[in-house]
């Protein structure tokens, strides 16, 4: 009972990652970035390369995936992104932009890694048992749930306490008052993007070394999710995606131990659909009332 | 003529192929056109499968019956999902539609009738290529005629702006609702098609991927008229073929197709001819799909 | 009486944006509504055209109550609307907003057209080419809506509630971004249009297009009717003076 709650905290933990900057890019462009799992696993690639080409240490190999996968962020922006912007298309456009940016990538991924699963050099990921009362618990995952929490934090600072927050905040509420307020609209942009990806990668980093296996297609399961957290969280809030990834973390370890293994994406699925239709402003969200 | 046979022979399946994927591609127009970005074909696409291939397994209905009882299947089921899910909007009521194709695929790969995760094999292959290009003809035909018509224009001004289009006595839940449950039934009668050439059908041919390919066709091809979807459904089925020399860089090609046609021809392919109407739409603002 | 309101009422988030107002609009009246800046008028008819459902109160379209129904049926019974700032289909060409218009009053024609034959008159598409002569924009029929000036596109909305053959025409801020010469073909419009036996309520900023307009004036402050009566009475009021002192001049 306590190794589930601590699974179920651990794996909320890496949605939440995911899911908050996914959230980022939707709260302040109305984008649904359908590449943002591939920069996930981009981030555990990226690690990878670190680690398994440069030689370097795994505790160095986590921030280069990190500046790496945000910097990819900002390109994919400028690709797919921003051409749409200026012209002021629907998201749906955007949606397929980063679709067609995925379908490249991950072939690009493929090339050089194949599609298969692979796992990191012996003994170069970090690896040990903590003991606690009766239970043997894997001591990474520790140490990812506490990573992340301290990233959050960092996050709700970053948003709510600093300049850049501020101008994030304001590019949220009204691209064009920000504009008007002299706020460098493309800048904010690019740091936004930088933050969602950086934190998309490091992700799948983590979840890279939790299981010490990645694949060019690990990032799919986490879209549909991303979805759940985001919906059930209130569209663009980050406090509601957290909130709605470690319920998600919950209820989906909670029904591994009742449902079948095939029906283990039912819960997310399920709780999808139903919190749509019962309350499609979320948990945290506020309905945007229609006006005339 | 021994030359065209054997033409037709060797790329019998990519013809099938291309004709089913283009009525796919019809089937997310017609809610594309109504303004109604929708997910869930992939799923009313599996219904169609599924139900045909079981019931011409077990109770050895005649195929045409088949194929029509998986698109009646399909189109009850999308008249109360329509209801519910139309409350929605934009980017919403595509995520709901989506997580709706997850439920039916999580329960397909539950349920033992349908073969779970293995699904059914050695579905007989009744499908004949004139079946296909007789059902897209017929569609297609419709489909322009109806474009043309009230029911065509009460469509075009939903998509344009809801709340005037109510104001003209366009009773738009119900034009919605009919957009969403003849699109529904048509995915499943290509479904239906789609199960008996390939021989065996599993969840997973209808997923996320699925329903995000078809909506691909759609809108690379363009959403002005109905050439647009049929046009991109060939070409983005026909392209794999013809990268097969460059097979390794074939997803690199389709990708940067796909992100050239959604920032440069915002209407499709199919407006290439047009490209003046095109820039002036653009500049009203006007110019994109949903 | 044609179109009544019998205290009706609505709230959004306990502001009382409209509150109790009574209004009584004889057939073939020429009916406006003013007030400063949000007092409700422009929630009042969107709670008339059934865009918004209404707290308490009902309306009454020929004695029948129609509070509860949708904006669609309200155009099958005659009332149709203009709206604030504009709202065509901006990406169908100027002749397609018309027909469009016109849906209420036309029978679906899909199974007509499966069959092909050669064409013949329609009587719905010369009435709607006659509607774009009367505003004015009969040579830009083929045009896209978006590509209209504004005032153009001001003169094509009212083409477009004229196709319903309305018996009620709710103009909403019809003149606003219209210069003098248009705004006074506008006039010349709604008097023809009264003339003929339509009956508009018309919703104004420009308090003189309004006083030079209509029969009856009602004055909304917050969401109340404050003053109602002919334009004479109106101006002449001690609670409209307030009303707008310091905001606009009744003149």
């Amino acid at each position: 009972m306590f190794e589930q709650l601590y699974n179920a905290i651990f794996i909320g933990s890496i949605y939440a990652l995911f899911a908050v900057g996914f959230a980022l890019v939707f709260s302040v462009l109305d984008i649904l970035n359908l590449a943002h799992p591939t920069v996930f696993m981009l981030g555990a690639f990226a690690a990878l390369f670190a680690i398994a080409t440069l030689g370097l240490p795994w505790w160095l190999a986590v921030p280069i995936a990190f500046v790496a996968t945000g910097l990819f962020g900002i390109l994919l922006d400028r690709i797919a992104f921003a051409p749409l912007r200026r012209r002021g298309a629907p998201p749906l456009s955007a949606m397929i932009s980063s679709l067609a940016v995925t379908l490249a990538v991950v072939r690009v991924v493929e090339l050089r890694y194949g599609g298969d699963f692979i796992t990191f050099p012996a003994g170069t990921v970090p690896s040990f048992l903590i003991h606690v009362g009766g239970a043997t618990l894997e001591g990474v995952r520790l140490a990812i749930i506490g990573l992340s929490i301290a990233l959050m934090l960092v996050l709700t600072y970053l948003v709510r306490g600093t300049a850049l927050g501020r101008e994030i905040r304001a590019l949220a509420e009204n691209p064009r008052a920000a504009r008007i307020l002299g706020i460098d609209v493309e800048r904010a942009i690019a740091a936004t993007f930088f933050i969602s990806s950086g934190l998309g990668g490091l992700a799948g980093v983590l979840l890279a070394f939790a299981y010490n296996s990645l694949d060019s297609r690990m990032g799919l399961p986490l879209e549909l999710r991303a979805f759940t957290v985001m919906v059930v969280g209130g569209m663009g809030s980050l406090p509601g995606a957290v909130i709605g990834a470690y319920l998600l973390g919950l209820g989906e370890v909670a029904s591994l131990v009742y449902l079948p293994a095939e029906l283990r994406d039912a819960f997310a699925f399920g709780l999808l659909f139903l919190v749509l239709i019962a309350r499609p402003q979320g948990l945290l969200g506020q309905r945007p009332a229609d006006r005339i | 003529m021994d030359a065209i046979a054997d033409f037709l022979a060797t790329y019998s399946t990519t013809f099938a192929i291309v004709g089913i994927n283009a009525l796919l591609a019809l089937s997310v127009w017609l809610t594309l056109y109504a303004g109604q970005l929708t997910l869930g074909n992939a799923a009313f696409m599996a219904i169609g499968a599924y139900t045909s291939a079981l019931l011409g397994r077990h109770l050895g209905a005649p195929f045409p019956l088949a194929l029509a009882a998986g698109a009646v299947a399909a189109a009850a089921l999308a008249a109360p999902l329509g209801l519910t899910v139309f409350r929605l909007r934009g980017v919403y009521l595509a995520i709901a539609t989506l997580a709706f194709g997850e439920v039916v695929r999580v329960i397909l790969l539950a349920t033992p009738i349908t073969g779970r995760g293995q699904g059914l094999n050695g579905i007989p292959p009744k499908t004949e290529l004139w079946h296909i290009y007789l059902s897209l003809a017929v569609v297609a035909y419709v489909l322009w005629r109806v474009q043309g018509s009230i029911a065509g224009r009460a469509w075009a001004a939903i998509r344009e702006d809801e709340v005037a289009a109510a104001s003209q006595g366009i009773a738009v839940r119900r034009y919605k609702l009919a957009a969403f449950v003849l699109g529904a039934l048509l995915a499943a009668w290509a479904g239906g098609l789609s199960a008996h050439v390939t021989f065996s059908i599993d969840p997973n041919d209808f997923a996320f991927t699925k329903a995000v390919q078809i909506l691909v066709f759609a809108v690379v091809g363009g959403i002005p008229n109905v050439l647009g979807p049929v046009l991109g459904a060939t070409v983005f089925t026909a392209l794999p073929e013809l990268l097969r020399p460059f097979k390794d860089y074939r997803d690199i090609f389709q990708g940067a197709i796909l992100l050239a046609v959604i920032i440069y021809l915002p209407r499709g392919i199919v407006t290439l001819a047009e490209l003046r109407k095109t820039r002036r739409l653009a500049e009203i603002g006007a110019a994109d799909v949903a | 009486m044609l179109l009544e309101t019998r205290q009706l009422s609505r709230t959004f988030g306990g502001v009382h944006a409209v509150d109790r107002v009574d209004l009584a609009v004889a057939a073939g009246q020429a009916f406006g509504l003013i007030g400063p800046n949000g007092a409700g008028k422009t929630t009042l008819i969107n709670l008339i055209s059934g865009h918004l459902r209404a707290d308490g109160g009902s309306v009454l379209l020929d004695g029948a109550t129609v509070t509860r129904l949708a904006p669609h049926e309200l155009t099958a019974r005659g009332i149709a609307r203009t709206f604030q700032g504009v709202r065509l289909f901006k990406g169908l060409t100027v002749f397609d907003n018309v027909l469009v218009g016109r849906h209420a009053r036309l029978r679906s024609d899909v199974v007509r057209r499966l069959v092909p034959r050669r064409s013949r008159a329609d009587p719905d598409r010369e009435r709607a080419m006659g509607l774009l002569e009367r505003v004015g924009l009969r040579r830009r029929a083929g045009a896209l809506a978006g590509e209209l000036a504004y005032g153009d596109q001001r003169r094509l909305e009212i083409a477009r509630a004229l196709a319903s053959e309305p018996r009620v025409l709710i103009l909403d801020e019809p003149a606003a971004g219209m210069n003098p010469s248009e705004s006074g073909r506008l006039r010349e419009l709604m008097r023809a249009l009264v003339a003929e036996g339509i009956t508009i309520v018309l919703i104004e900023h420009d308090v003189g297009l309004v006083m030079g307009t209509c029969e009856r004036v009602a004055v909304l402050n917050f969401g109340r009717k404050i003053a109602e009566g002919s334009p004479a009475e109106v101006r002449a009021s001690a609670a409209v003076r307030e009303a707008y002192l310091g905001a606009e001049d009744v003149a």
